[in-house]
């Protein structure tokens, strides 16, 4: 008798999530449904947020999620230093979201797929960090609190997934949202600012025109992201690490 | 045994000025280097977001596993009771102190905020062996400053003992830390053994011996002390018993490497098709490294010639910083396994395609920085022998070892 | 030097120095910020004057480790609010000399670390 209520209100407020948190009753705030955060609000770990590329629909030659990150994130406004080379460029630029192509070794098979922080449940990069600058927040995102980053690397060397880039060059032109600054370690936040002003999507999976990215609390069995993994097998990349990646794929 | 005497190192001033005066040449040119790397960043060096770790991290790791290795023969004094070693010991000591220092400070000065070290000091992850390392590294000099004092002062004798003990402990968890700053990294196929901490101690015996010989030869040598043959044959074969060590445990590592056949890829990249990397294994770390050093320590005549000691030690120096080549850098150059079974076949942020290594070449400002920890090193031991009562008077056979048949 | 407090005058009490004040194009007008508008910042001025780091710093830290993003003390709030225009319109660097935060922190020989990385317009530089 309850049930088919419950999936009533629930219909209901799922229409009114995204914009803030839905009260139903004075003192009865219901965040497991509206993934938007107000922004003066401490994050919890009611959600963790997560992501499921769907490796199937990533076609070849595409690169608009990268260029969506680079956007978003402010890495378009680097450039080259005044007398490095392209070549120590391309290698010491960061890259926060990048395309990996891979060939299955017995049947020959062609995989596309999106690499990026995977945001590990046990991250490595956290366990190393000597002074705790990288972190991991309540809802699951491994940040780095660029303020303590003393720019050591150690994360970088145990990153599993190549995914942290180190500011190799001077700061020229800021970005408001997304600060970064010379000697520092940084890396895919999940677009963590739009998150936190009540966003509930990535650049990322905005720009994908085949919908291969999807974002979402993997903590809400009825958010797009958890029923996605719900229909089909997903992996995580390396597994035998047993990290618990936040980011999930499908046909790898 | 008869009563040992010290002194101040007494070369005449124009040599020992002259010495100090080069010596903080290369330093001030390695100051420049730094602060060219702090202004421009990274980008001037050829560490990339791949090879994160370079040249600065090979010299800063050779000298603090040497370092601790430094402090082998005040422990076989003072620890194992070993009379002849006795006077050997408070070099031993005070070189501990300054090849530390000079390690941590280029470490310290690679960092992308060398500013932020008051960071490092105040907030700490205890799940991080790096901040471990920040502890192990000041309690072992602050232990090695009290441990010089037990010896050099008379009073203070009877302490040497259980100090001596406590420094030796230390020292062994110093390089266990040092070495498992690579063993605990998952990521990585050359990295993930729990061998390489026993290997770093064994490394550290022995470059911080051969260190300790080369400036102990040097500082007698210039100062006209005479050094025994008996001094000299017991360090040099402590010296090839250490490298032989590292042998063994180089093939060790090797081996059980090539028995699991998910490491194969990383062991052909080593030892068959890496490259600058193969050539530095096979050239610098095992032939020059250690085949011929022991080639030279135990041979019955060139074993004996001061000439061949001190390029066996020299080789032994080179070796190490050639393991630590192979290791720190061949072993980011590997690309990293994320995907088993599978070929990268293209990739925007260099995972390897078909394989490939990740590309790194050193530069000055880099290589600069490395060298100029070792000259700080050096100029404050010989500023140390110079003006504090470090170096025995004599060690010629008769007064080091009481039951030497003259 | 004077022109240095005549400005640390101007910005840090609201004392309009008259219409005298004619800068070069990249100079920030008087009166062009919007804290310029207002009577006093997030809190009383002696109290910011002295104590404004300690805001931002709690800022940092409940914005990067737990996601609160109210703007009252947060940087990008002080550029947004502080920041002036010049003669054409367009907003001068907070910590270009002279500027809000150049000119006291000049005068006291405080550093200014925060614009190494974070933007010093509100549209990000």
């Amino acid at each position: 008798m309850s049930q088919p209520t419950d999936k009533r209100r629930r219909t209901f407020l799922a229409g009114a999530a995204g914009a803030t948190v839905a009260t139903v009753a004075p003192g009865m705030v219901l965040q497991s449904i509206a993934t938007a955060k107000p922004r003066d609000t401490a994050v919890t770990d009611k959600a963790r947020y997560g992501m499921l590329i769907d490796t199937t629909k990533c076609a070849d030659g595409c690169n608009d999620c990268v260029t969506a990150c680079e956007k978003e994130n402010g890495l378009d406004l680097l450039s080259k230093p005044e007398g490095a080379s392209d070549e120590q460029w391309d290698m010491q630029r960061p890259r926060w979201i990048r395309t990996v192509g891979l060939r299955n070794n017995l049947t020959g098979r062609v995989t596309r797929l999106p690499m990026m922080c995977q945001h590990c449940e046990k991250p490595p990069c956290v366990d190393v960090c000597p002074t705790g600058a990288s972190f991991q927040r309540a809802d699951g995102l491994a940040l780095v609190d660029r303020h303590t980053c003393i720019g050591c690397r150690y994360c970088m060397m145990a990153c599993p997934y190549n995914a942290r880039s180190f500011i190799h060059e001077s700061i020229e032109i800021k970005s408001t949202a997304v600060p970064r600054g010379k000697g520092c370690v940084e890396s895919c936040t999940l677009c963590v600012h739009r998150l936190d002003q009540g966003g509930t999507t990535t650049a990322c999976q905005d720009a994908c025109p085949h919908n291969a990215i999807v974002f979402g609390d993997l903590n809400d069995p009825n958010s797009e992201v958890s029923k996605a993994m719900a229909k089909q097998p997903t992996v995580q990349i390396r597994d035998d690490l047993n990290l618990n990646t936040g980011v999930r794929y499908t046909d790898v | 045994m008869k009563k040992i005497h010290y002194r101040e190192w007494g070369i005449e001033g124009p040599r020992y000025w002259g010495l100090l005066a080069v010596l903080a040449a290369i330093i001030a040119v390695a100051g420049f280097a730094t602060l060219h790397m702090e202004h421009e960043g990274h980008w001037v060096t050829g560490m990339n977001n791949q090879i994160v770790w370079g040249t600065p991290h090979v010299f800063a790791i050779f000298l603090i596993i040497a370092a601790s290795g430094a402090l082998n023969v005040a422990s076989i004094a003072s620890v194992f009771g070993q009379q002849m070693y006795k006077p050997l010991a408070r070099l031993s000591a005070l070189m501990a102190i300054t090849l530390l220092v000079g390690g941590l400070l280029v470490l310290v000065l690679d960092l992308g905020q060398p500013s932020r070290l008051i960071v490092a000091m105040t907030t700490y992850n205890f799940k991080s062996i790096f901040a471990w390392n920040i502890y192990l590294y000041v309690g072992f000099i602050a232990i090695v400053v009290v441990y010089l004092f037990t010896m050099m002062e008379r009073k203070a004798n009877k302490y040497t003992h259980g100090v001596g003990i406590f420094a030796f402990v230390w020292r062994l968890a110093l390089t266990t830390g040092t070495g498992s700053i690579f063993g605990f990294l998952v990521a990585r196929q050359g990295y993930d053994a729990a061998i390489m901490a026993p290997m770093f101690i064994i490394m550290s015996f022995a470059y911080g011996m051969a260190l300790y010989l080369l400036v102990l030869m040097f500082t007698f040598n210039t100062d006209e002390r005479p050094l025994g043959d008996h001094v000299l044959r017991k360090l040099k074969n402590l010296l090839g018993v250490f490298v032989a060590a590292i042998f063994y445990f180089t093939l060790v590592y090797h081996l059980t490497n090539l028995y699991g056949t998910e490491n194969h890829a990383y062991e052909a990249f080593i030892l068959r098709e890496g490259g600058v990397y193969t050539w530095t294994f096979w050239l610098g770390w095992v032939l020059l490294g250690m085949i011929v050093p022991m080639g030279i320590l135990f041979h019955p005549g060139l074993g004996m010639q001061r000439g061949a000691i001190t390029i066996a030690a020299l080789l032994v120096v080179f070796g190490g910083l050639a393991a630590l080549y192979v290791i720190v850098i061949g072993g980011q150059a590997f690309p990293l396994n994320m995907f088993p079974s599978h070929t990268i076949i293209e990739s925007a942020y260099y995972d390897g395609v078909d394989g490939m290594a990740r590309a790194y070449s050193p530069s000055l400002p880099e290589v600069l920085l490395g060298i100029g920890g070792v000259a700080l090193a050096l100029m404050v031991t010989f500023i140390g022998v110079r003006i504090l009562k470090f170096l025995p008077v004599s060690l010629a056979d008769e007064v080091a070892d009481p039951h030497h048949a003259s | 030097m004077r022109v240095k407090l005549s400005l640390l005058l101007t910005i840090c009490l609201g004392l309009p120095l008259g219409p005298g004040s004619v800068h070069a194009s990249e100079e920030g007008v008087e009166g062009t910020a919007k804290a310029d508008k207002l009577d006093a910042c997030v809190a009383p001025t002696p109290f910011m004057r002295r104590n404004h780091f300690e805001l931002i710093l709690h800022q940092r830290d409940v914005t990067v480790h737990q996601g609160i993003r109210k703007t009252d003390n947060s940087l990008s709030g002080c550029v947004d609010c502080h920041v002036r225009k010049d003669a054409a319109g367009n907003h001068v660097a907070i910590d270009a000399p002279g500027e809000f935060c150049a000119a006291c922190h000049e005068y006291t020989g405080a550093t200014l670390d925060c614009f190494t990385c974070h933007a010093t317009t509100p549209a990000g530089n």
